[in-house]
């Protein structure tokens, strides 16, 4: 006889389902790669692969004529520890190399330069730079009238005619104040990384049961929706925290990102955040039903738009209308944010719940919409 | 009059408007305590059935009431009462035997003290005891399926819905299981197995008979057999051309079946025709025609019509001299994997025009002594010949002359049939002419006109089957490899099958193929069966039966002789 439905029954199938889930994370590799190796790849990606500093710019310096003028030019050029100078008197020498990349722009030191110069007239220096690739081109011409400038203060100086500006800026900047990329990007990719990472394994797992037959046996079986939803979703959260640890240790450590804010906000703010992508992959789980299908989808809907529209690397606010609001619904963009401020600013609490309350709604409505799609039929 | 366990009235299932219904006004009970055969071909409509009882689809009309309980209204409640095992068992193969057992006991609210009686009784009676901490995944199919039941079976369940359990499982195996399910049976479970394996069917109380979605028949099986009664007969004592005269008496229209019965020639006459004479079939003096016991396939085959197509096979393949040189020869080929010896010391040699087959109970070593002899795996040790050239030395010549079918049927599903048919064309690096020519010969001989520009994975099975077939025969191979070519076919299908494979031997054509099915290996001329890696037995299907003759059983199946030497083996390694 079939024992009488008792209330334990619900608990004692979660915990069931959930010891099996745990036992076959632990025995096949793919889970365990997907949570630990696939962060790691990321992220050394992330912290290596991506800056917007660019280190050392190599540019063509012509000089048409050279001068004692120009030669304190050179110098000030080639003594930046940003550039790498090759010298020529001809532009022509440089175009070919411009053209093909080897170069990243060119600073021409007109033939008149000397006599301007010493008439104290407006000295043009020109600078070609690969319009192609606009951010590099920015750079070269950002450094090159840094130069420039530095040269020219220099040189009144020399003349003893030190003239006093009106106004003086000096910027400060605060909380990344080498305004080093790598320390903004690297927040902003765990973010990424946690999306996908949770949207798959959740979708991969499903599938995987759906693949194997298992499903099928388990539907037969008196699970209902809820449960079978909580057996997925408690040991994979496990997962998905332990993915969050070995990034954040990762860019402290091994990418020297500061982290000033507390471990319980970024546990706390994680787990809304884990719950919206996990929870996204299970509802990507309820559509398909092969690994692969599974996997592209994910990947679609979790990680490219938190790549776009998170704000991590692409500028939100510099963005059209469309998409701003596009990006208003993005949960990444509110863990981005968070994750922003506790590595660098710290716990800031107004930020933190703001943002903390809109991924708690979205992961709500996200798994309530995954309980309504779940069929606990095969049709 | 005890109450039925399932009734079903008036059920239709459609999966999609423009196909026909997969089940179409399917009316029938279930009742407990005996096992009720869910019997037909594939794409009858078996699986749909037993998952609408099982709560996991929803009708599209009519209704089902499992256990007391609508499948639709209350399929949770539904779950309690019944043990449902699916195709591929359902099992967790990265979870150890105990742990899979666990799982479902957890999942059906089996505790306390019930649980620990449960396993040791079901861990008994599946005698699974012993491997308890071995991983599903590594059992072999006959253990695999046992787990599967004992999990279906954890909570007791009134009503238990097994999907088609004995699909690639050894003849040991399956006995074993049909043992078990007696079992239950007496304790006054419902059990509802279904099969494409016609001779299960003898083996139910009850069967409902299905075909493209249709109930065909529903009662004792018995009684439908007895509707081809005195109608069966065997045309013994046939020294050879048993293949010519099938396809001889498959033209003739008082003949409704006939199939190659080892030595013997069964044959089946339409209803109202006369008994046949030997005057009438063409046969010789020497040879008799002796009434048979009627079987569940006879009048399953009678009832959809009988064989009717002739098949038309000249040319498919070079006409081959010398009939009786060596087309396959394997010497002492030995296969290690690690410390492991999946097969040791095969030997055997296979006479151009025969049919070989190679049988035995699954991890036996069958499917590693194919490999080697289709060159798709090295030897450890020895060496096989193709047609005069060797297959480790002379690979690229020895595989030109073989053809390969394998049991999946490895077809491009998205390209179309003619599609498929130049690929391979070309694969076999046919020169322009010869392809095109090979192609035209393929599309009459398979009677593809029809089909031509259909994708692959939307043509009926049967199609697929002629298709791969048609494939694999086009550079017109000296040997054709065949690994279980028919499992899970309807018989008419099979019946055609045949007749283009007797076909292409007539014509000097070499064949081995691997089966599960004894049904199909009674064409073969000899018979390899190994186990544990070895050769047990070589000799024809009626020397092996002979072999297996004991008073209790004077006319044993080639299933009762597959059983008994693998048993004797078994004995002789333990004395």
């Amino acid at each position: 006889m079939s024992p009488p439905r008792d209330r334990g029954g619900r608990w004692r199938r979660i915990r069931g389902l959930v010891r099996k889930e745990i036992i076959q994370i632990w025995r096949d590799p793919s889970s365990l790669l997907v949570a630990f190796a696939h962060p790691m790849l990321l992220l050394f990606l992330f912290g290596f692969g991506l800056s917007f500093d660019a280190n050392v710019v190599r540019i063509g310096l012509v000089v048409e004529q050279p001068s004692p003028d120009t030669a304190w030019f050179e110098t000030a050029l080639t003594n930046s520890p940003y550039f790498d100078v090759k010298i020529a008197q001809d532009r022509r020498a440089f175009i070919d190399a411009l053209t093909a990349g080897w170069i990243d722009g060119i600073v021409v030191v007109p033939g008149d330069f000397a006599a301007r110069a010493a008439r104290g007239d407006m000295v043009p220096i020109q600078v070609i730079t690969d319009g192609s690739d606009p951010n590099t081109a920015n750079f070269v011409t950002g450094y090159a009238k840094g130069a420039w400038q530095v040269w020219q203060s220099q040189q009144r100086a020399r003349a003893g005619a030190a003239m006093v500006a009106p106004v003086v800026t000096e910027p400060r900047f605060w909380f990344n104040p080498e305004l080093k990329s790598r320390r903004a990007l690297l927040p902003g990719s765990i973010a990424q990384i946690l999306m996908m990472v949770g949207s798959l394994l959740t979708a991969l797992i499903v599938a995987r049961e759906w693949e194997r037959g298992t499903m099928e046996a388990l539907l037969a079986t008196p699970v209902g929706r809820l449960e079978f939803i909580a057996g997925k979703l408690i040991p994979n959260f496990m997962l998905g925290m332990g993915a969050m640890a070995v990034s954040v240790v990762a860019a402290v450590w091994v990418f020297d990102v500061p982290f000033r804010g507390s471990i319980l906000s970024l546990v706390a703010i994680t787990t809304v955040f884990l719950l919206v992508a996990l929870g996204l992959g299970l509802l990507v789980s309820t559509a398909v039903r092969t690994q692969f299908a599974a996997s592209q989808i994910a990947t679609l809907v979790s990680f490219l738009p938190s790549l776009f529209f998170s704000g991590a690397i692409f500028e939100i606010a510099a963005m059209p209308p469309i998409l701003r609001a596009l990006a208003a619904v993005v949960p990444a963009r509110y863990y981005v944010d968070s994750l922003q401020t506790i590595f660098l600013a710290g716990d800031v609490g107004p930020l933190l719940l703001r943002s903390g309350s809109i991924l708690a709604v979205i992961a709500l409505a996200i798994i309530a919409f995954t309980v309504r799609k779940t069929r606990m039929r095969l049709d | 009059m005890t109450a039925a366990l399932a009734i079903i009235e008036g059920l239709t299932r459609q999966f999609e408007a423009a196909s026909p219904p997969a089940l179409a006004g399917i009316t029938a009970q279930i009742m407990p305590g005996q096992v009720t055969g869910l019997v037909g071909p594939d794409g009858a409509g078996k699986t749909t059935l037993l998952r609408l009882m099982a709560g996991l689809l929803l009708p599209t009309e009519g209704r089902l009431t499992v256990c007391g309980r609508d499948t639709v209204a209350d399929a949770r409640a539904l779950r309690e009462d019944i043990g449902y095992m699916p195709q591929r068992f359902g099992l967790y193969e990265d979870l150890t035997v105990a742990e899979n057992l666990e799982l479902y006991a957890d999942l059906r609210g089996v505790v306390g003290r019930a649980r620990a009686e449960r396993f040791e009784r079901l861990l008994s009676f599946t005698g699974l005891a012993p491997f308890q901490d071995r991983l599903a995944g590594r059992l072999s199919g006959g253990m695999k399926q046992k787990l599967g039941l004992a999990c279906a079976l954890l909570q007791s369940p009134k009503l238990l819905l097994l999907d088609e359990p004995s699909v690639g499982v050894d003849p040991l195996s399956r006995r074993e299981l049909w043992r078990m399910v007696y079992e239950l049976v007496d304790r006054g479970i419902g059990v509802v197995w279904s099969t494409a394996y016609l001779d299960e069917a003898e083996l139910c109380a009850e069967v409902l008979l299905l075909n493209e979605g249709r109930l065909m028949f529903q009662g004792d099986p018995r009684r439908m057999t007895a509707r081809v009664e005195g109608r069966v007969f065997l045309v013994q004592g046939l020294t050879q051309g048993r293949r010519e005269l099938l396809e001889r008496t498959a033209r003739l229209p008082q003949i409704a079946d006939g199939v190659i019965q080892g030595e013997s020639i069964r044959l089946v006459m339409r209803e109202g025709a006369e008994p046949p004479t030997r005057e009438a079939l063409g046969l010789s003096a020497d040879t008799r025609l002796v009434a048979a016991a009627p079987r569940f396939e006879d009048a399953f085959v009678t009832a959809l019509g009988g064989q009717s197509r002739h098949i038309e096979t000249a040319g498919l393949a070079t006409a081959r001299l010398e009939n009786g040189a060596i087309a396959v020869k394997a010497e002492g080929l030995t296969r290690r994997f690690g410390t492991f010896v999946a097969a040791d010391n095969i030997s055997f040699s296979i006479r151009r025009g025969e049919i070989f087959g190679l049988l035995g109970p699954n991890g036996a070593g069958k499917s590693t002594t194919f490999k080697m002899l289709c060159g798709l795996l090295r030897p450890s040790a020895g060496a096989a010949e193709v047609d005069g050239h060797d297959l480790y030395r002379a690979a690229a010549a020895a595989r030109g002359r073989l053809g390969y079918m394998a049991q999946k049927f490895s077809l491009y599903g998205d390209l179309s049939v003619r599609q498929n048919l130049e690929f391979f064309a070309g694969v076999y690096g046919l020169r322009r002419g010869e392809r095109q020519a090979a192609v035209k010969q393929m599309i009459a001989a398979f009677d593809f006109t029809a089909h031509l520009e259909r994708n692959a994975g939307d043509l009926p099975l049967g199609f697929k089957q002629r298709l791969a077939l048609a494939c694999a025969v086009m550079h017109r191979p000296a040997v054709l490899f065949l690994d279980e070519p028919t499992s899970g076919v309807d018989p008419l299908t099979r019946r055609e099958f045949w007749a283009f494979i007797n076909g292409m031997v007539r014509q000097g054509v070499t064949v081995l193929v691997t089966t599960h099915f004894m049904e199909e290996a009674e064409y073969c001329d000899r018979i390899a069966l190994i186990n544990r890696g070895e050769v047990v037995a070589l000799d024809s299907p009626d020397d092996l039966k002979r072999t297996a003759r004991t008073a209790e059983r004077p006319d044993p199946t080639l299933e009762d002789a597959f059983i008994a030497l693998i048993e004797r083996q078994s004995e002789k390694e333990a004395a």
